[in-house]
């Protein structure tokens, strides 16, 4: 099937050209970081995990929104999302791999990330998160390729495929539950020691994923042959609508606990991200941006016609993107950090080599993703031309 | 149908592997330090720091600090953002940032003030960093000490994020650059880029029967190290006549650096 991916207009062509410099670019980047360390990032000794942890988070989070076309489709039989049950998954494909890449460049000791597997230990969640992780790459490969190769054919998917599609359902939620237990179990950290970390993963996930496939089905739309239809694409713009509204109120409950029980160690890092600490008030700009966004989105997506009118919808779901990737892919993890544990306030930059590799491994998701859903589209195109004959 | 025979070769071998890796942990057999007849042995090491006799001090005093850093090779790379620190000096806000304590705000904090506090690893006994090492790189003796093996470290910092006291430091870039020559200790090793190192309470040095260098540096006698599970030892028997106080006690994390101010 894959042959399918070497044909395409010039457009194509030339998307996958631009991404692929980006990729040779941020390889370029990377070679420089493992010449001279991580040293060349802006992260710090008080600051120990920056943008590619962020991304690893942010991902994690598309990853499992595969889940919200999964579970209408094979556990409710909502046929509206047939035909792009398939997209979901391969969406989960391209941001696993993504993920694992995002923490594979942050690696101090590449070299020897085998480690994790000689030496397996329990008792750290980041061994669960590999875990989850591979599981779930594994699990959307064997699942999206399976049912598309014998789509190819004409037949239903084989009956042996449903345990594991039944069984993509908890292990989506895991791999977010698991990403956030890697920050809500430490000590010490307030801005992370938080029992509605999990929830409030599941919740932006939910948003942002969908969001994310709304805006790619709206593209393939209008510039490819593919149509997800309107219904499809409006019963997911009701869950990224409910998922946002999730997602802000349980950022609102933390605050709640945050500022009711006045604990100086947890309100630090928030009034970080409001008003700026001691002066120091780098990430503040980018907070209000990501709370009027957040805004933004609710007023378009919660009323019927902004939501169902397909340019407010495109509005209201980049709003949504680009709000939790500045929530999760950035403040999320550099706020934890910020007062350090002795109090003291080391801001974080990123530096250009770092956004290069960051860059690059976005590039490399979307080539995955591009030649996936190519993959996908015309296998989908060539059914419609024999049913046409 | 070859997706299901693919599917099941990967699992088989899968399955092969989960068997090897035992077979594997036996043949490797851990290389250990044999420790002379003269070494010192605890059941439970422990520090305490004598602030009162810090205050005594010249200004400008860290014996400890420079004796550390030159036994261990710990590089002065001479800025905040990629600073290794195994031992090192702050204030009293810092090292205790969340004690609103009137014995703290009160008068024992007038004498402190501004004076330099030494902090270090606290070798916990319920140590965060061990709980999220996903290899095994950071564990603890039985003796309490908390271990790094530079050699298995992956370079993640989940420890980093883990401590609660910022005592642990990643080599950001190639320390060796950065460890002068002339002064250089050819007994213990340098590191390499990328991992993450801290105070190890000189566990090399108890082998040998030799304190920490610290408190072998700190001719005033503010750091004092022993067994805390020897009634007799000075630990012991200074933490029984003075009241001591830890660095964020109430995150059950069980700190072994006592301070008494």
């Amino acid at each position: 099937m894959l042959e399918k991916a070497f044909t395409g207009s010039k457009s194509y062509f030339l998307w996958v050209a631009i991404l692929l410099i980006l990729i040779g670019m941020g390889f370029q980047f990377y070679l420089r970081q493992l010449a001279l360390g991580l040293g060349i990032t802006g992260m710090s000794r008080d600051v120990s995990w920056g943008l590619y942890i962020g991304q690893f988070t942010y991902l994690v989070g598309v990853a499992a929104s595969a889940v919200m076309l999964v579970l209408p489709y094979y556990l409710h039989n909502y046929k509206v999302f047939g035909k792009i049950t398939i997209l979901g998954e391969f969406l989960a494909v391209a941001a696993v791999i993504m993920c694992i890449t995002f923490v594979t460049v942050d690696l101090g000791q590449p070299s020897r990330v085998f480690n994790v597997m000689l030496y397996p230990t329990p008792n750290s969640i980041l061994f669960w998160d590999i875990m989850v992780l591979s599981g779930y790459l594994f699990l959307n490969i064997l699942i999206g390729w399976t049912v598309l190769g014998v789509e190819k054919r004409g037949a239903p998917p084989p009956k042996w495929i449903k345990p594991f599609i039944y069984l993509s359902i908890p292990w989506a939620i895991s791999i977010h539950t698991v990403t956030a237990f890697l920050f809500a179990g430490l000590p010490g950290r307030g801005f992370w020691l938080t029992a509605i970390m999990a929830p409030r993963f599941l919740g932006s996930a939910f948003a942002a994923g969908p969001a994310l496939l709304i805006l790619i089905c709206l593209f393939l739309r209008k510039y490819t042959k593919f149509d997800a239809g309107l219904e499809a694409i409006r019963a997911l713009a009701k869950i990224v609508t409910y998922a946002m509204v999730a997602s802000v109120f349980f950022v609102l409950c933390e605050l709640f606990t945050v500022y009711y029980s006045q604990i100086p160690d947890h309100m630090y890092h928030f009034d970080y991200l409001f008003t700026g600490l001691h002066g120091h008030t780098g990430l503040v700009p980018l907070w209000w941006l990501c709370v009027a966004l957040a805004v933004l989105s609710l007023v378009i997506l919660i009323p019927p016609n902004t939501r169902n009118n397909p340019t407010t919808l495109a509005i209201g779901c980049a709003a949504v993107f680009f709000s939790l990737w500045m929530e999760k892919g950035i403040m999320l993890v550099v706020t934890g950090y910020i007062p350090s544990p002795l109090e003291t306030i080391t801001e974080y930059h990123p530096t250009i080599p770092e956004m290069g590799i960051t860059l690059g491994v976005w590039a490399l998701g979307f080539f995955i993703l591009t030649i996936l859903y190519k993959v996908a589209l015309s296998v989908r195109e060539q059914e419609i031309g024999e049913a046409s004959h | 149908m070859s997706t299901r025979r693919r599917f099941l070769q990967i699992a088989g071998l899968s399955v092969l592997g989960l068997g090897v890796k035992p077979a594997c942990d036996a043949m490797a057999a851990e290389p250990k330090v044999s420790a002379g007849p003269e070494a010192l042995v605890g059941k439970r090491w422990a520090m305490v720091v004598d602030q009162k006799k810090c205050i005594k001090e010249e200004e400008g005093c860290k014996k400890c600090v420079d004796a550390c850093h030159l036994t261990h090779n710990v590089p002065n790379i001479g800025n905040a953002k990629d600073d290794v620190k195994w031992i090192w000096q702050t204030t009293l806000e810092h090292a205790f940032p969340d004690s609103q304590n009137p014995v703290l705000e009160g008068y024992i904090k007038d004498s402190l003030k501004n004076r330099p506090l030494i902090v270090l690893c606290n070798h916990c006994d319920n140590p965060p960093c061990v709980r999220v090492c996903p290899v095994q790189a950071t564990f603890r003796r039985p003796d309490g000490i908390v271990m790094m093996d530079y050699h298995r470290c992956i370079g993640c910092r989940f420890c980093m994020a883990a401590c609660p006291y910022g005592a642990r430091s990643l080599n950001w870039r190639d320390p060796r650059p950065f460890i002068k020559t002339e002064t250089m200790n050819l007994e213990y090793p340098t590191r390499t880029r990328g991992v993450v190192e801290k105070c190890t309470f000189c566990f090399e040095r108890l082998s040998k029967g030799l304190k920490p260098a610290c408190v072998e540096a700190c001719k005033e006698k503010c750091l004092i190290f022993g067994d805390l599970e020897d009634p007799k030892s000075e630990v012991s028997e200074i933490l029984r006549k003075n009241p001591s106080i830890q660095r964020k006690p109430h995150l059950g994390t069980r700190p072994q650096v006592y301070y008494i101010l």
